[in-house]
């Protein structure tokens, strides 16, 4: 018995070790990233860049990184150091993240999904001299404020895109979770769908889930399986894009050009350009000029755009979707501009109305021509 | 009719990475060891199995690393509970943990890269002659890729050795008595570490299918939970090889009835379907509950065998 104890003991030890390497690896990128350089001057920014996911996970937050460093391209090594913390899950850790990085001597912190808006607004309450910014929420103080693009209008263009090339009218969208801006997204591209081709349908289905390339997957092909014969996304992968291209269907996809996911039947991507966004506000810290704002860019500003088209798609489309995309940054055409119709028929944007950003940012009901459900998830 | 084919389908797939996992699991519970850590040795496989594919292009050399890195981890639970006799729920837990951060780690600098062409090659559908044109059976069995054809053999290669064979008649013995086996002259430890060794190994490929068949790509926590429902699937199958065939179609039927349910226009909660997998897991365990004789896993299900002790 003796002996059994002295094992158990030894086997305790053991877990505890293998439990302590795992800290080990947790923190290594952290200490390596976080290599501080002692002082900090008035002339040099630290900036700290808080991701949800991998920065090379081919979709959301490659998106910030590459925003990341076209900014320390613009500004200058000598003028910017980044600290990078990927994979962080939207709970306490995020706020651990963030307290670390201002010891490291952070200035601004980015902070890249909804789930993160909380702890940042906690955080910044806490710590006035460092400034936060957070991507996609709402929160607006002192030292913190948000920053997003106006998605919906790359979107209303990539419909165009797909309204035109579909060779059986029937489009489906793989879509995260039924919050307004995904349904702002989904509307906006079935508006430039049945711009073009009203008899089109874009069929919904959530997958409850911003992230996870299997279930991704799997929502496309049940969509596929209907009959659609383009998919487009609001995921954070190329999952959606990869199961299109596996039945030669077209892909539409999101936050970056997806070609090499569907080299025959990839349409185009709206994608987010943040280098612009990040510039600014790195070097208005350096400018001491920095002030919290709401920022919401569109086409016009940068923030957001369509990438390169894809193999497949006509010199017609192309050009009708650069029509488009030229009354759009003129301020000539509003996406949300009526007459619009809700699923069941009733006129929810009046002829010569627009939508408010306000109504935008609450929108909780389908344009007419979505096939699908906004409670599905809620109920 | 085509609704159903290719639902039934598209199940297969979706439990392809379930039923290597849980045959694994059943080795593992067979040689009375319950093993929480199939979700880490899965996540294992499919990062190495991948990073392999990358760099080789050579799906077997890709297929036999994810199993020798599942059984890696098998490895360290096996020298904590066999040798050490260790907490095996602890252990597990640890595993899992360990694993996931380990194949995170590992995979940083591959993230969102995509398989070679030669490997989509070796895995793209193959239609069995003669077999293939079944109606039903056909499209939804045998008009898949590779992997999923040494899944079915694995699957009844697994039931004869355990019920067959002499080395199967002793590991179900080490399972349920292990002080009897032991008296049987049967080397109870080498059996213990052999078979924790294997069950990993199959954990490991059922986590590479994903990665480099069906994803075909690495994405951080790729397994997204699937280790855990293996774990209950080996409940579900009683210990037997061969109802993992049912058991792991079921359930990757039933991960992906909501999104077929929602693209046929039938309207219910996705939450309630979420739910579907467990629920009809917990009904199975009442039912089988009903019934000692069944329910009963391996009697020495999670206790370590101490030769001396009685």
């Amino acid at each position: 018995m003796k002996k059994g104890l002295k094992k158990t003991s030894l086997a305790v030890l053991a877990t505890f070790t293998l439990g302590l390497l795992l800290a080990g690896c947790g923190g290594a990128d952290n200490a390596e990233q976080g290599a501080a350089d002692g002082e900090q001057t008035n002339d040099k920014v630290k900036a700290g860049f808080i991701y949800i996911g991998s920065a090379k996970d081919g979709g959301y937050s490659q998106v910030h990184d590459d925003g990341r460093l076209e900014m320390i391209a613009n500004i200058g090594e000598d003028k910017v150091e980044t600290l990078v913390r990927e994979d962080v899950p939207e709970n306490q850790t995020v706020e651990n993240v963030m307290n670390e990085m201002i010891d490291q001597g952070a200035n601004i912190i980015f902070a890249n999904s909804y789930g993160f808006q909380d702890y940042v607004k906690k955080v910044a309450e806490a710590h006035p001299d460092v400034k936060f910014m957070h991507f996609s929420g709402s929160i607006l103080g002192d030292n913190y404020g948000n920053y997003f693009g106006r998605m919906y209008q790359p979107r209303y263009l990539s419909g165009i895109a797909a309204g035109m090339t579909t060779e059986n009218d029937k489009i489906g969208f793989v879509a995260a979770m039924p919050t307004p801006e995904v349904i702002r997204g989904i509307n906006a591209f079935t508006l430039g769908v049945r711009s073009v081709n009203p008899e089109a349908t874009v069929q919904v289905v959530w997958t409850n889930t911003w992230y996870d390339p299997a279930v991704e997957k799997q929502a496309a092909e049940s969509l596929l399986d209907a009959g659609v014969d383009t998919v487009a996304q609001h995921q954070n992968t190329t999952a959606a894009v990869q199961a299109a291209s596996e039945r030669g269907a077209y892909s539409v996809g999101y936050n970056l050009d997806m070609r090499e996911a569907n080299p025959e039947g990839f349409i185009v991507s709206p994608v987010w350009h943040l280098g612009a966004i990040y510039t600014e506000q790195v070097q208005s810290v350096l400018d001491g000029t920095w002030e919290a704002t709401s920022y919401w860019g569109g086409i016009a500003e940068g923030a957001v755009d369509i990438s390169e088209f894809g193999d497949c798609v006509s010199e017609e489309t192309k050009a009708a979707v650069t029509e488009a995309r030229e009354k759009i940054v003129s301020g000539e055409f509003d996406v949300f501009a009526g007459e619009i119709k809700d699923q069941n028929g009733n006129v929810m944007v009046a002829e010569g109305e627009t939508l408010s950003d306000e109504e935008l940012l609450q929108m909780t009901w389908f344009v007419e021509g979505v096939v699908g459900d906004t409670t599905m998830t809620q109920q | 009719m085509d609704w159903w084919i290719s639902f039934f389908s598209a199940a297969v797939v979706a439990g392809t990475p379930l039923l290597f996992a849980t045959l694994g699991g059943i080795f593992n519970e067979r040689a009375g060891h319950m093993n929480l850590g199939v979700e880490g040795m899965m996540i294992m496989g499919a990062v190495v199995g991948f990073s392999v594919a990358l760099a080789t292009s050579n799906a077997v050399a890709a297929m036999l690393t994810a199993a020798i890195a599942g059984a890696l981890g098998a490895l360290i639970y096996a020298v904590l509970t066999v040798t050490l006799r260790a907490n095996q729920v602890v252990t597990g837990l640890t595993l899992t943990i360990f694993g996931t951060g380990f194949a995170n780690f590992l995979g940083q600098s591959i993230v969102g890269q995509s398989t070679p062409a030669a490997i989509k090659a070796f895995f793209s559908n193959i239609s069995i002659p003669v077999l293939s044109q079944i109606p039903v059976l056909g499209p939804v069995f045998f008009q898949k890729d590779i992997f999923i054809y040494f899944g079915y053999v694995l699957v009844i290669l697994s039931g004869l050795y355990l019920y067959k064979t002499q080395i199967g008649l002793n590991l179900r013995a080490i399972g349920e008595n292990p002080s009897a086996a032991d008296a049987a002259s049967v080397p109870v430890t080498l059996y213990k570490y052999v078979h924790l060794l294997w069950g990993g190994a199959l954990c490991g490929l059922g986590g590479a299918y994903l990665s480099l068949v069906y994803v075909q790509s690495w994405q951080t926590s790729i397994t997204a939970g699937m280790g855990w429902i293996a774990v209950a699937l080996v409940i579900f199958s009683t210990w037997n090889p061969y109802k993992v065939f049912l058991s792991a179609y079921l359930f990757g039927g039933l991960s992906i009835l909501g999104f077929r349910l929602q693209s046929a226009g039938i309207h219910i909660s996705q939450h309630l379907l979420d739910m579907a997998p467990y629920l009809v897991t917990i009904l199975v365990l009442v039912v089988l509950s009903m019934d000692e004789r069944k329910s009963a896993g391996p009697k020495s299900l999670g206790i370590p065998y101490f030769r001396e002790e009685r």
